[in-house]
């Protein structure tokens, strides 16, 4: 089920997508109402993407898609065919962690997780477009992200920590 | 939560959308970011038999200078619309406003076409280029016509749109120095706003339109009018529910809203004014 053969099975009639997903092409078959995270999770196997809300409202489903922070429970895998998608997963390079990850690590970015991946992904997102941003673009920035925890003074602090090592 | 099944065309351009959906009437509905339409498929709120997917179509997605107007693609993204230098120079407030629809996740998918054919009436799109006294240009099987924005919304998320049209371009009358604001008051940066003010001032000259105050966007016509005809913003702003009809719900009762509406239609007109 896993891997290059990607397939979802919940009945009806079949697409045919290819999605590459941290570097690898997946081609699969999938109803049209397959969701990019469900594609993401249950076919190409990788868990890394948090469903939270499920209704784009707290951004723990984000990813890149062609570049840019998007929310992959709003969209359809079929929507995404032909588009390059990264994940948390695909952040790390040869064992070595984004600079991203290693300001959460170091300055406690996190705490029970869950949102983490998502807001990784979209702080990354942020500093793409915007490489130095005050405080106050870092907090509206995230705007789309929600923590349970309410740990956001340190994921801002993380999100400017990463900014200043660049 | 996942959408219920349906079927899937890809269309790639307007003239073959347009033909696949002469095809399938009305139980077809357009997707392009899907950032509206994909969330009420969800919670099965709507249930389309089938999908036309127009996020591919070519040449949609542009903002030009077109002289007295800018033309805006149907397909052009919030972010596109909001980071537009051409619109920063002779719309300002609808680039400012782009920038307030969701947040930037969404704003990299959703369409400002999408969100205006949808016509929801807490959308800041619709009221905003409302204000702005935008015209729409559609296309049918039958070929394109214009609509004026003050005629398009016809109740809670229907349009003056026929289910064989598709709308192509956003055509913004150039805003021409005039001072501009754009309220939007909710309790989460991202949520919908519970009452929303889009408006600008020239001279003698203003449009003020809302968001979440009735089952389509509400031209303020009696504020515009008692500002050319020189009345104070005080006394202008008291009229901001004349042409509203609110809804009561969980965020706000009626009272509120309309207080809400004439407060963010004084500071509006304050802001545009200086």
């Amino acid at each position: 089920m896993f891997g290059n053969d990607a397939e979802l099975n919940m009945g009806g009639l079949k697409m045919k997508v290819s999605i590459t997903v941290n570097g690898k092409t997946h081609d699969g078959d999938v109803e049209p109402r397959t969701l990019l995270v469900h594609y993401i999770r249950e076919a190409v196997g990788l868990t890394g993407t948090n469903v939270g809300c499920d209704t784009s409202s707290c951004g723990a489903c984000t990813i890149h898609m062609n570049g840019e922070a998007v929310k992959s429970c709003t969209i359809l895998a079929v929507q995404a065919d032909g588009a390059s998608v990264t994940t948390i997963e695909g952040l790390a390079k040869d064992g070595v962690m984004h600079p991203m990850q290693t300001a959460f690590m170091e300055n406690h970015g996190l705490q029970c997780g869950y949102c983490t991946p998502g807001m990784v992904m979209a702080a990354i997102g942020l500093l793409n477009e915007n490489p130095k941003p005050t405080e106050e673009e870092v907090r509206l920035g995230l705007e789309g992200n929600l923590c349970r925890c309410t740990g956001y003074h340190n994921i801002v602090k993380s999100v400017l920590a990463a900014a200043s090592a660049k | 939560m996942i959408p219920a099944a349906f079927d899937y065309k890809r269309a790639s351009s307007a003239a073959e959308a347009i033909s696949l959906v002469s095809q399938y009437g009305s139980d077809a509905k357009f997707l392009a970011g899907g950032h509206s339409l994909l969330p009420l498929m969800k919670l099965r709120l709507a249930q389309p038999a089938m999908l036309i997917d127009i996020g591919r179509v070519k040449d949609l997605s542009y903002i030009k200078d077109a002289g007295d107007h800018i033309a805006i693609g149907a397909l052009t993204r919030h972010m596109d619309v909001e980071t537009s230098k051409v619109l920063h120079e002779h719309a300002p407030l609808l680039a400012h406003a782009a920038g307030h629809v969701g947040d930037s996740q969404v704003r990299h998918r959703g369409t400002i076409g999408g969100s205006i054919a949808h016509a929801d009436p807490a959308s800041d799109l619709p009221a905003t280029t409302l204000a702005l006294g935008a015209t729409y240009i559609v296309q049918g099987p039958r070929g394109q016509r214009e609509i004026a924005a003050a005629k398009f919304y016809k109740g809670f998320l229907e349009s003056d749109l026929a289910a064989d049209e598709m709308l192509i371009e956003i055509r913004v009358p150039k805003m021409q120095g005039a001072g501009w604001s754009f309220q939007k008051f909710n309790r989460r940066a991202q949520d919908w706003a519970i009452v929303g003010v889009a408006a600008w001032r020239r001279k003698g000259e203003a449009g003020v339109a809302l968001v979440n105050m009735g089952s389509t966007p509400i031209l303020a016509t009696s504020v515009a009018t008692a500002i050319a005809k020189g009345a104070s913003i005080n006394d202008a702003a008291a009229m901001a529910s004349n042409e509203a009809e609110p809804q009561s719900d969980l965020n706000a009762s009626i009272e509120y809203r309309k207080h809400l509406a004439s407060v963010l239609v004084r500071r509006a007109l304050e802001a545009a004014t200086k």
